[in-house]
């Protein structure tokens, strides 16, 4: 089984967030970076996986060549070889631009099956497996809890988690591409002969085909003030009650 | 001279500390409480082949250099543990691979290597001898193929971790060489055969956890095939393993250094006392500023050493200057933390406190700072030896 893995290299959570110059992005040119984490799940069952069923696991991922740091992580934690799209358009793109210029790089490949994370730690859109399989042509399941592939390799079970502890089971045909939640499973270490025989595996560079897309964009990224207000309901209690209500629902939506 | 591998550097870092987040400051307390050794994080870091990154590969190792040791070290005082449970696993090995016979290396070192067994322990010091030493009383007396080992070490860290304890006893009388350095010679003692047969390990609690012991040898016997090189050239044999140790001490200093004045920054920034960060005072910015800045200028002479070794070269003088730097730099970090977090920086819960006792170690072990300047005085200034 071949299977694909798109990872993204975001700032690493402890990283003090404040916007950049352009107000489209935080300021990360001083910035460390690490693995997105649902993107590590997601290599860890497509690894779990080879280790079932074997086959080849190629890492994709699309970014300046800062990136190549996390695909050699994912190297060092198992992957057979590598692809990466990289432009410095793509540094803060949204998922349709990352979709497009993975798609365009994985088409030939034909991979059985790609795995991505849910959704990114940064931009947290979860857009960008499902735009991905509809620009491959896949069939698609998002927030992935299990997977189970069928003994013949004809096609595969996927345990979906849905909301207030309900799990959802779906067949589907192969190849197909999975988004896959947090926690799954057990990540493993990079192990030190890990990162040695990452050096001697294949990172395949190409360059993106023509612009990046522009489909969808962001306009604007600001810290939300914060105020403090008091603010008085009159009126009799049962009153107040229903307008108190209605604020923490309409304005304040908490509720 | 070779090119370092930055990236090779910058993904040990990143898989260190990523294996090291999995176990976070409590792990350590708690350890740390119950003077607990940490079997855990050991066995993880040695299954992920962190520990043989010095043993060459046709051993079943990494063969790195010591630059790439030394990161593996620091990466894990920089997260909040402590190397000192399990560094010497890396280098103890080394003078079993540069004077060891091949059958020897091959019989040891790929199961070192692979941490099945575990070559933790180094019997040096004794009760009455310490730096000096030739001095040492331990006596290892021939008997047809087998060694008779009697006397007694002290602050042998790790021996009730270690399957096995490289051993420097005396096999001359001193009265009967010409040098006071000849006579002594090294060996490989099987503890997992010899406690209860003639040797004695007796914990001793000390200020910190440091899994460090009393070792009572009582006619021990050792096959002479375990005596690693030639019989009365140990003292040789141990002081080619000094600069290696130097670094990578001084490494866990850098690191120590850099995790003291990190919480120290972020406590300086978060902690608002007269409605204003504490950090905005010159007073408690200056000081965790200057620590920064020795921490960072010891890491230089670290990695000036340590190039120098990798390249073959000697480096006795860059090697224990590094080591008296970087432990002065994890000394005044350590105490700059302390001061920064006031009263907190006592509890336990904060951390502080328990890194501070253990870099206040590297002042006095594995050498202690007056034996660098004497060191440096005699060897590199031509000055008169002072003792």
């Amino acid at each position: 089984m071949k299977t694909a893995v798109c990872i993204k290299q975001v700032v690493t959570r402890d990283w003090p967030l404040r916007p950049a110059e352009s107000a489209t992005w935080v300021r990360d040119d001083d910035a460390s970076f690490e693995m997105n984490e649902p993107d590590a799940y997601a290599l860890e069952e497509a690894l779990r996986l080879k280790e079932r069923h074997g086959g080849e696991v190629v890492v994709c991922s699309a970014g300046p060549a800062r990136i190549s740091q996390v695909i050699r992580e994912a190297l060092a934690r198992g992957a057979d070889r590598a692809i990466h799209v990289e432009s410095d358009a793509l540094s803060a793109a949204g998922a349709d631009a990352v979709a497009a210029a993975l798609a365009a790089a994985m088409q030939d490949e034909s991979f059985d099956l790609v795995l991505t994370g849910l959704q990114s730690d940064d931009q947290g859109f979860g857009q960008t497996g499902v735009v991905l399989a509809e620009r491959l042509g896949l069939p698609h399941a998002t927030i992935i809890m299990e997977v189970d592939i069928a003994a013949d390799g004809a096609g595969l079970r996927v345990k979906r988690e849905l909301e207030s502890g309900w799990f959802q089971w779906v067949a589907m045909p192969l190849p197909a591409l999975l988004t896959i939640q947090s926690g799954i499973n057990q990540l493993r270490y990079a192990t030190l002969r890990g990162i040695m025989a990452a050096k001697r595996k294949e990172i395949r560079t190409v360059p993106l085909d023509g612009v990046a897309s522009q489909g969808q964009r962001i306009l604007e990224l600001y810290v939300p003030e914060k105020t403090s207000a008091t603010r008085f309901i009159d009126g009799s209690a049962p009153e107040a009650a229903r307008e108190l209500v209605r604020l923490l629902r309409e304005e304040a939506r908490v509720l | 001279m070779a090119v370092p591998d930055v990236e090779l550097h910058q993904d040990l870092r990143s898989a260190v500390g990523e294996l090291c987040r999995r176990f976070p400051d409590n792990y350590w307390r708690d350890l740390d409480r119950k003077e607990a050794y940490p079997d855990e994080f050991v066995q993880t870091l040695t299954e992920a082949g962190y520990l043989a990154a010095l043993i060459p590969e046709q051993y079943g190792g990494s063969g790195l250099g010591i630059t790439e040791a030394a990161i593996i070290l620091e990466e894990v005082n920089r997260s909040g543990g402590n190397s000192a449970a399990c560094h010497a696993q890396m280098y103890i090995m080394g003078t079993l691979l540069r004077h060891g016979s091949e059958a020897q290396k091959r019989a040891y070192l790929p199961r070192i290597a692979s941490g099945e067994l575990r070559l933790q322990a180094f019997g040096v010091t004794e009760p009455t001898t310490g730096t000096d030493t030739t001095q040492l009383q331990t006596m290892a007396v021939r008997n047809g193929d087998l060694y008779v080992v009697n006397g007694q070490k002290v602050w042998i860290s790790r021996a009730e971790y270690s399957d096995l304890m490289l051993l420097i006893a005396r096999t001359t009388p001193r009265e009967e060489v010409a040098k006071k350095t000849d006579g002594l010679s090294v060996f490989l003692v099987d503890l997992r055969t010899a406690v209860g047969n003639g040797v004695t390990i007796r914990p001793l609690r000390a200020m910190m956890n440091h899994a460090t012991t009393e070792v009572f040898f009582d006619n021990l016997e050792v096959p002479a095939e375990n005596r690693i090189g030639e019989e009365g050239r140990g003292f040789r044999y141990l002081l080619d393993g000094l600069n290696a140790e130097r670094i990578l001490i001084a490494a866990e200093c850098v690191g120590d250094g850099r995790w003291f004045i990190e919480r120290a920054v972020k406590y300086a920034n978060e902690r608002v006392v007269f409605n204003r960060p504490i950090g905005k005072n010159q007073g408690v910015q200056f000081p965790i500023a200057r620590a920064h800045v020795n921490v960072e200028a010891a890491d230089l002479m670290r990695a000036r050493a340590a190039e120098l070794f990798d390249g073959g070269q000697p480096c006795g003088a860059e090697a224990n200057m590094a080591k008296l730097l970087a432990a002065d730099a994890s000394w005044e970090a350590a105490n700059v933390a302390l001061q920064t977090f006031g009263g907190f920086g006592f509890a336990e819960d904060y951390d502080i406190e328990r890194k501070f006792r253990e870099t206040r170690l590297y002042q006095v072990a594995p050498i202690s700072t007056n034996l660098i300047l004497s060191y440096i005085a005699e060897h590199v200034l031509g000055l008169p030896r002072s003792f």
